[in-house]
């Protein structure tokens, strides 16, 4: 009786690695599937601009404000490292990148002020706030496009070049599918996932800014400022959503067109249904890059032939409403979310 | 607070467009365009002929009815962010009707009408149900319905109503099976005008009346000004909230058929339209009142209709207007910012008046 408590309590106590190692476990498993070998680097490179906005998602609403402008803050991300990469990269195709992504990153966080200040300053709705963010990126990114680039659509010469990382590719079975041609973008973002991890949940910055999303009252009477928290929230959200379009840009896009195609709002699904946790979003979004990436190779995959190929592309979205609806009664949002202060 | 917003809702609407127009007239001046030439090419697009004006009139059609649907859910305190999705599908049964179906005209129109609502309510209440069944937050779940939509016309339209030469648009409807009206099209002499325009109108004159003096707007309005407190009085709020949603999305299916049975006379795949968004606009501009949203629809139809002839007479980006858009709905968002200026106003000018009667009585009681 007492070993099989003491077995739930190591359970719960060790339950992210055991999840991440099960599932490595499993993907090693079938490493030599080529179904897998041709998912599994496509996925990643879904995954990540996802995880990435998601994170950015999990700083503003843990901060108390809920932030729908992902979708048009990717989207001004993916507009500004397009520009800068497309004015630098004749001159230093090494430099055009990282400056790209740098500027990306800039831009989102300034381009999130506007919602940060509705939303925390004049306490306004922040869905509508976050509405207006959203059409204003999409309208004032086109309208610079054409004016700076002279045409809708910035196209770049080149993106990251994949590369096999050189001792851990050599690793049977995980090597083969984590290490070898990867973008470096890929290893960037998930050293932003831990050191988010880090931050929100192992300093005492980071039960700040989580008390602020549950009781901001109770923060601001331990003498700390809520809206300074806040405002770093909303502004890490715009700067890692601007980093996410980025990504979309420099790995499999290459050419900024005026859209995001709704990876913003499947951010703040993944969010959601990732529990507002970072490993939940890690697993939400890896999922959703899955089912993304299925969809598209559906069609040359033999085995994938006799299902139309509607039901993928509906897929990641019919799911999403699924586990919205488990998960939405037990809601692990945080309390004072949306609410201004 | 609600009934101080209510009673400046002009102004703060007001102040907000034109703060819209001067962020578009500073855009206009960024790029080195003269702004005052760029709002008169604007709005000489969307005005200079019975054409012009008729195709204004048929964006703004479109623009009311998913206005309507966005207000509609507001009274309830939902958000509709999928007013896009369910014109797709609204659209799409309406051009399937118009396709399939052949009636004496008195007949087939009510019966697009029907289909093309019955279509965007099933789209709306899906939402509606999981938000009153489960919790499930109506932004996220609409959101995930526009998906939806969007990838099952563009595997559906391609499947059963292929174009003759494009793969991404569907087959034209015969032009006496679309809203379009000989009369009308005289009248206006061409252009995209349409019978949507008495839809729309109809459609603003019922959703009036319903919130304003029935027992159904009564409930719906009561569960969003407070659901607790409707709970408690006994309104069913779940149910309220799923009528609601059903509602909304068959306003937006409406719009859905101006503007593909009526505007246009095909649906193209790949787009979500750009309106079920632009409705957002108009409902908040419009203060989500039915009158508000008839003539937040009409100025928003002329920005949108204008922006071509501007852009083919000037340097401007037709992109411009939806910018403009954005910006008035941001500054609506933050319009407690003029509800705080317009309040200072008017106390002012009540202090000034105070002062100026305490004035006058004194010198009274010197004259005394």
């Amino acid at each position: 009786m007492s070993n099989d408590k003491d077995m739930k309590t190591l359970f719960r106590t060790y339950r992210t690695p055991i999840i991440v190692i099960a599932v490595l476990l499993m993907l090693a498993l079938f490493s030599e599937s080529h179904l897998i070998r041709l998912i599994i680097p496509y996925a990643i490179a879904y995954t990540i601009p996802l995880l990435v906005t998601a994170l950015g998602g999990l700083y503003s609403e843990r901060s108390g404000v809920t932030n729908l402008g992902l979708e048009g803050l990717m989207l001004v991300g993916y507009f500004a490292s397009a520009i800068t990469i497309k004015f630098t990269e004749q001159i230093s195709y090494s430099l055009a990148i990282p400056l790209g992504l740098f500027i990306a990153v800039i831009a989102g966080a300034l381009f999130s002020m506007l919602h940060a200040f509705a939303s925390i300053n004049l306490k306004a709705d922040q869905i509508i706030s976050g509405t207006a963010i959203n059409m204003l990126a999409s309208a004032l990114t086109v309208y610079l496009a054409r004016t700076v680039a002279g045409s809708g659509n910035v196209r770049i010469m080149l993106g990251i070049v994949r590369q096999d990382i050189p001792v851990l590719s050599k690793i049977p079975g995980l090597g083969t599918l984590f290490f070898t041609q990867s973008y470096w973008s890929t290893w960037v973002a998930l050293a932003i996932w831990g050191l988010s991890w880090f931050l929100l949940y192992k300093t005492s910055f980071g039960l700040r800014l989580r008390a602020c999303g549950e009781h901001p009252s109770a923060v601001e009477s331990a003498g700390v400022n809520v809206h300074k928290m806040r405002y770093f929230g909303v502004g890490m959200s715009g700067a890692l959503a601007g980093l996410g379009g980025a990504i979309i840009l420099v790995t499999y896009s290459g050419e900024f067109n005026g859209t995001v195609a709704g990876l913003g709002f499947l951010s703040i699904a993944a969010l959601i249904f990732g529990q507002w946790k970072p490993l939940g979003i890690l697993g939400a979004t890896f999922f959703f890059g899955t089912a993304t990436t299925i969809a598209n190779v559906s069609q040359v995959i033999p085995e994938f032939g006799v299902i139309p190929p509607v039901i993928f592309k509906v897929f990641p979205y019919v799911v999403t409403l699924l586990a919205l609806v488990v998960f939405s009664k037990r809601s692990a949002a945080p309390k004072a979310v949306g609410e201004p202060y | 607070m609600s009934t101080k917003v209510k009673s400046n809702a002009f102004l703060v609407a007001i102040s907000a467009v034109i703060l819209g127009l001067i962020a578009g007239g500073l855009l206009m001046m960024a790029i080195g365009s003269n702004p005052f030439e760029g709002f008169y090419y604007l709005f000489r697009g969307g005005l200079m002929s019975m054409e012009r004006v008729g195709n204004t009139i048929a964006t703004a059609i479109t623009l009311m009815l998913v206005g309507l649907s966005v207000a509609f859910a507001f009274k309830t305190g939902l958000f509709n962010i999928g007013a896009s999705g369910q014109m797709l599908i609204g659209g799409l049964a309406a051009t399937l009707v118009a396709h399939y179906v052949f009636l004496p005209r008195v007949i087939y129109i009510p019966v697009i009408i029907l289909a093309a609502f019955a279509a965007g309510a099933l789209w709306g209440v899906i939402p509606g149900f999981l938000k009153a069944k489960f919790n499930v937050h109506e932004v996220v779940a609409t959101i995930m319905m526009n998906w939806i939509a969007y990838w099952s016309i563009y595997y559906f339209i391609p499947a059963y109503l292929k174009g003759p030469s494009l793969e991404t648009e569907s087959r034209s409807i015969a032009i006496e099976q679309s809203l379009r009206s000989d009369w009308l099209t005289d009248f206006f002499g061409g252009g995209y005008i349409n019978l949507g325009i008495f839809v729309a109108v109809v459609a603003v004159i019922v959703v009036k009346y319903v919130l304003d003096k029935t027992t159904l707007g009564f409930e719906l309005k009561a569960v969003g000004s407070n659901r607790f407190c409707a709970e408690y009085a006994g309104i069913k709020v779940n149910r309220n909230v799923i009528i609601s949603m059903m509602i909304a999305g068959g306003l937006a299916g409406l719009a859905g058929m101006t503007f593909y049975t009526g505007y246009s006379r095909n649906i193209q795949i790949g787009v979500l339209p750009s309106m079920g968004f632009d409705g957002i606009a108009v409902a908040l501009l419009g203060a989500s009142n039915p009158i508000g949203v008839f003539f937040s629809a009409l100025f928003f139809g002329l920005l949108q209709s204008g922006k071509g002839f501007m852009n083919a007479m000037t340097d401007v980006p037709p992109e411009i207007a939806d910018t403009i858009i954005a910006t008035i709905i941001y500054f609506t968002a933050t319009s407690v910012l003029f509800s705080r200026f317009w309040d200072k106003v008017g106390k002012r000018k009540k202090e000034r008046n105070d002062a100026r009667t305490a004035k006058a009585e004194a010198q009274e009681s010197d004259h005394e």
